[in-house]
């Protein structure tokens, strides 16, 4: 990459010099600026309540409490969110998983007879979408799904860019794979499960990440189609609420003192509950990223030079 | 290719058999795709059969609870095109849009030149880390943060007030004049790190021996990022950006719909927020669907458009 261009750079110029001084400091003041934001809510959520809302709160809490924390953890609606999002999340993505290399690997087989059929039918739903209304009809008056929880999964079960970017990658393996299992009597079924699925799990760990964190990240599908049914929300739409009342609160001035004076003895506000629920519904996908950053830049360039 | 692969492929594929014949031979390829290509026809294709409500009138409740809707040509279009307020809608999504697509092209191939200037590997990893990071947030969480940051006494109008910018705390989130400002900031926040994936790929396959060349040719680095740099991504700047105006009428509704309240309604509500409103509120699916199709049609206008222009400046096209 860059080390290979810049190997025999020497310095000429001073603002040679000054230059990478001076884009190191650019960075780190970016990296603060991207964390900030994230530190800051972690920082009012274990805050005191009635002194969070005095505002000033920064990288770190002023009163410290965990009180926010425990009223959240007592409430059974929070459990009920959290199982709802982790379960159509695993669920999702399996299905994800289980559909869409299975597609890619006909497409990427040139005798199939419905090859170019199929391509066609999957590239151009990429360029024309029927619509909000249109969608919501079908979902609605057609299959009837709304107030289940399968809307969460039927209509995510399959993504055709998922699915060429995993195409990408199987064009890419050795067509002697396929050919010598086939001298050995295997049929596609098992080509496909014994020899090319094994080979995609760098990719298919980038389809993952990318299935899971929408599924995680939902929250307008529980606001359309199950907003009546409390017992199907997801942990974002609970925080979804719970935005909506503090703007709400928000347009009155008065609002943070009359919060002060219901909440005085509970220590927590609505505030520190906001940012606690954000916490909690934050934490699943910074302990993923880590272990999965490796792949889904490789998904994103496969995904970019679709054919 | 060797004999051996061929006389397989033959055996396989016979070609004097008819369509259906090696349709039936390839039984197991079929059982792996055809009830894919069946749901995708379902969940994309069927819905499209939902275009026909543009043309029906869902204004009269008594005809409605019977199920009866009329037919009425183009009179939807035309009740949209007298409303002010989805000339309002219009206006708010082309504006965010533009923003978008200005501070986040802007702003990507700016942060992603200064990675492909650093040397020391770990710092670039732990700089991609981090800035790659907001992009995984759900829309929930990020305007969750927002409401601190921008807070009357959050840290914005904190650090503004402390460095002399302003005497006193703006109420960011109450006025609408700052509402598209404030959208384009939490998206630039929000994908910055992810924009510039696809740009430093770019600049990886630029040639090394360009650089080398500059080099002895005396370029600085400024130079150097003038000339080599900015050159190699010039064809993935092209593409992206006929993208991009392909996509100006999808100025979204998630930061809108989260972000926005009764005070900056003026400014926040786009077409789709306003499909929505009619489609999903009011139960008006004639006129939401014919807003939607506008919109589509805009879209599918602006992305051929900028495609033909770019064939003509001799540019590289999406097709």
């Amino acid at each position: 990459m860059t080390g290979n261009a810049t190997q025999n750079y020497k310095p000429r110029k001073h603002y040679d010099v000054v230059f990478p001084i001076v884009n190191t400091i650019i960075l780190v003041i970016l990296m603060f600026v991207t964390l900030y934001p994230v530190i800051n809510t972690v920082a009012i959520s274990l805050n005191d309540g009635t002194d969070a809302l005095k505002g000033g709160i920064g990288l770190w809490p002023r009163v410290f409490s965990t009180k926010s924390y425990v009223s959240i953890l007592q409430d059974p609606a929070v459990y009920q969110a959290a199982w709802i999002s982790a379960s159509k999340t695993v669920i999702t993505t399996v299905l994800n998983l289980f559909w869409t290399g299975m597609l890619a690997y006909t497409l990427t087989r040139k005798e199939y007879v419905l090859r170019k059929f199929i391509t066609t039918v999957m590239v151009l739903t990429m360029y024309v979408n029927a619509g909000l209304i249109p969608n919501y009809l079908l979902i609605t008056k057609t299959l009837h799904l709304q107030k289940s929880y399968w809307v969460y999964i039927i209509p995510t079960m399959f993504s055709c860019f998922n699915m060429i970017v995993l195409r990408t990658y199987i064009a890419g393996l050795p067509e002697a794979l396929v050919e010598s299992a086939r001298i050995d009597g295997a049929g596609d079924i098992r080509i496909y499960w014994q020899i090319i699925f094994p080979l995609c799990k760098p990719v298919l760990a980038t389809v993952a990440l990318f299935v899971a964190v929408g599924s995680w990240n939902s929250w307008f599908d529980t606001h359309l189609y199950n907003a009546s049914k409390a017992n199907l929300h997801s942990l974002q739409y609970l925080l979804k609420m719970k935005l909506a009342t503090t703007n709400q609160s928000a347009n009155a001035a008065q609002s943070s003192v009359d919060a002060l004076a219901n909440t005085a003895s509970s220590k927590t506000t609505p505030v520190t509950i906001r940012c606690a629920i954000t916490v909690i519904s934050t934490v699943p996908i910074l302990v993923v990223y880590p272990f999965l950053q490796k792949y889904f830049v490789t998904g994103m360039v496969l995904g970019s030079v679709k054919g | 290719m060797t004999d051996m692969t061929k006389g397989s492929t033959r055996y396989y594929m016979p070609r004097k058999k008819g369509f259906f014949a090696r349709l039936a031979s390839q039984w197991q390829l079929a059982l792996m795709s055809v009830p894919i290509l069946m749901y995708v026809f379902l969940f994309n294709y069927v819905p499209m059969w939902g275009w026909i409500n543009a043309f029906r009138d869902y204004g009269n409740r008594k005809l409605v609870a019977r199920g009866i809707t009329p037919f009425n040509g183009l009179d939807n279009f035309k009740w949209l095109f007298s409303r002010p307020d989805f000339y309002q809608t219009i206006r708010n999504t082309l504006a965010m849009s533009l923003i978008n697509l200005v501070l986040g092209t802007f702003s990507a191939i700016l942060l992603a030149v200064l990675l492909n200037e650093v040397r020391q590997k770990t710092f670039k990893r732990t700089v991609q880390t981090v800035t790659y990071l907001p992009h995984f947030l759900s829309m929930v969480i990020v305007v969750a943060m927002a409401q601190n940051i921008f807070a009357s006494t959050g840290p914005v109008n904190e650090l503004l007030t402390k460095l002399g910018i302003m005497k006193n705390p703006i109420f960011w989130l109450g006025e609408g004049k700052y509402f598209w400002g404030l959208v384009g900031v939490i998206n630039v926040w929000k994908e910055v790190g992810w924009g510039t994936i696809i740009y430093i790929s770019a600049m990886t396959s630029i040639d090394p021996a360009l650089y080398e060349a500059a080099s002895i040719d005396g370029a600085g680095r400024f130079q150097k990022i003038l000339h080599v740099t900015l050159p190699g991504i010039k064809s993935t700047f092209v593409i992206l950006l006929i993208m991009n105006i392909g996509h100006l009428m999808e100025a979204g509704f998630e930061i809108q719909y989260l972000l926005g309240n009764g005070l900056t309604a003026d400014f926040s509500r786009t077409i789709d927020i306003f499909v929505l409103e009619y489609g999903t509120s009011l139960m008006d699916f004639g006129v939401a669907t014919a807003a939607g199709i506008f919109k589509s049609v805009v879209a599918i206008i602006l992305l051929v458009g900028a495609n033909f222009i770019s064939k003509r400046l001799g540019e590289d096209t999406l097709v």
